[in-house]
């Protein structure tokens, strides 16, 4: 019952990915990319219960703090146009 | 007070290590081996960020802080954040907006009590928080309707914008 | 407790996909983090406390120590991780965007524009 789940999840991931292509300029694009990433996590802690695997938990742990990191540089360089 | 910054900050750490390794051995849920490495490395943590984790004072160990913040996160926030949600599903679907940036002064002295309202605005009716003003703890919040009456003196009503958060947020870290 | 992990499920499906709708409907960044933060976290929310009354289901035959025991703890944990961090990024995100000039739009008043000290 929880790979549908991920299938539709990665839907909306790919909704969003139309959005990351498309962003008039870097704010917006960043805005998709936001999105992905915790969707990402939600599809790993889905199918981590598909497939009964702890370590899918541990790996969507990791990515939500590693893309808040990602995140927070991006908008420091759109904040100051250089890194 | 070094001391007991080095303490918490070290059992924090190892709490959090033996959340993360539950289940590992016999030894009451965990193994000896996952107990020693766990020790080491919140020593080393708790001497890094000792500093960081205990900034002045010692208030949010006070258990009745604790209680009060789960009280509200059960009973003000998830409401809270159902409405916002289903005022978003209708936006989406609408298109009608009437966005705005504005600046309410909450009058929180302290930088937690702050973020926690930030990010309870954040995730609550029609507003995103944008920009703070670090002298005067002052906030700007982009609102989705803005609604006419809450224009009218300057430093805008907060009430109209985030209800009774600046009050909990003072109560639970102030 | 099957139909409250679906009707779970559901919920938290359709928040997510309103979420992503919602970066195609609104004009602005702004508008669009309104969007993206709100439902996202919503929905996950929803998500994860589905697979988490999933596994909780099957404490009471397998006992404390199972792997699906530590599968709550590790949804939880990375539940607490979306809910700490998404608010926090959608802020800086929009602070860079105002900082690095784009206006709202259709805005109806802007106090910060006047405010700018630097």
């Amino acid at each position: 019952m929880w790979l549908p789940v991920a299938v539709f999840l990665g839907v909306c991931i790919l909704i969003c990915l139309v959005r990351l292509i498309l962003g008039p300029k870097a704010p917006s694009r960043i805005v998709g990319l936001d999105t992905i990433n915790t969707l990402v996590v939600v599809s790993m802690v889905v199918l981590g219960a598909a497939f009964e695997q702890v370590i899918f938990l541990d790996v969507a742990i990791v990515y939500a703090l590693l893309s808040f990191v990602t995140t927070l540089y991006i908008a420091k360089y759109i904040e100051k146009g250089k890194f | 007070m070094k001391a007991i910054k080095f303490l918490v900050s070290a059992c924090v750490a190892f709490l959090l290590y033996l959340l993360l390794t539950t289940a590992s051995g016999s030894l009451f849920l965990w193994s000896r081996e996952e107990l020693i490495i766990g020790a080491v490395f919140a020593i080393i943590v708790g001497m890094v960020t000792k500093d960081m984790v205990v900034k002045k004072s010692l208030r949010m160990l006070d258990p009745r802080r604790a209680l009060l913040f789960v009280a509200y996160f059960f009973a003000v926030f998830l409401p809270a954040m159902a409405i916002a949600n289903v005022d978003v599903v209708y936006r989406v679907i609408t298109g009608r907006i009437n966005p705005g940036i504005v600046k309410i002064s909450p009058n929180l002295g302290n930088d937690l009590s702050l973020t926690l309202l930030a990010n309870s605005i954040t995730l609550t009716p029609g507003t995103l928080s944008v920009e703070v003003d670090e002298k005067t703890n002052d906030l700007y919040v982009h609102w989705i309707n803005v609604k006419k009456q809450a224009l009218e003196k300057m430093p805008r009503d907060y009430k109209a914008v985030c209800g009774s958060f600046p009050d909990w947020a003072r109560r639970i870290a102030g | 407790m099957n139909s409250i992990v679906y009707t779970f499920i559901v919920i938290g499906c359709f928040f997510n996909l309103v979420g992503s709708i919602g970066l195609h409907r609104f004009p602005d960044i702004y508008t669009r983090l309104h969007a993206a933060t709100k439902c996202t976290t919503f929905g996950s929310i929803f998500l994860v406390a589905a697979v988490m009354i999933q596994s909780v289901g099957t404490w009471g035959t397998e006992g404390m120590s199972s792997p699906q025991s530590v599968l709550t703890l590790h949804a939880f944990i990375a539940l607490v991780c979306i809910v700490l961090t998404n608010p926090t990024s959608a802020h800086a995100i929009a602070r860079a965007a105002h900082r690095s000039g784009v206006k709202p739009a259709r805005a109806v008043v802007d106090d910060l524009e006047g405010d700018r000290h630097d």
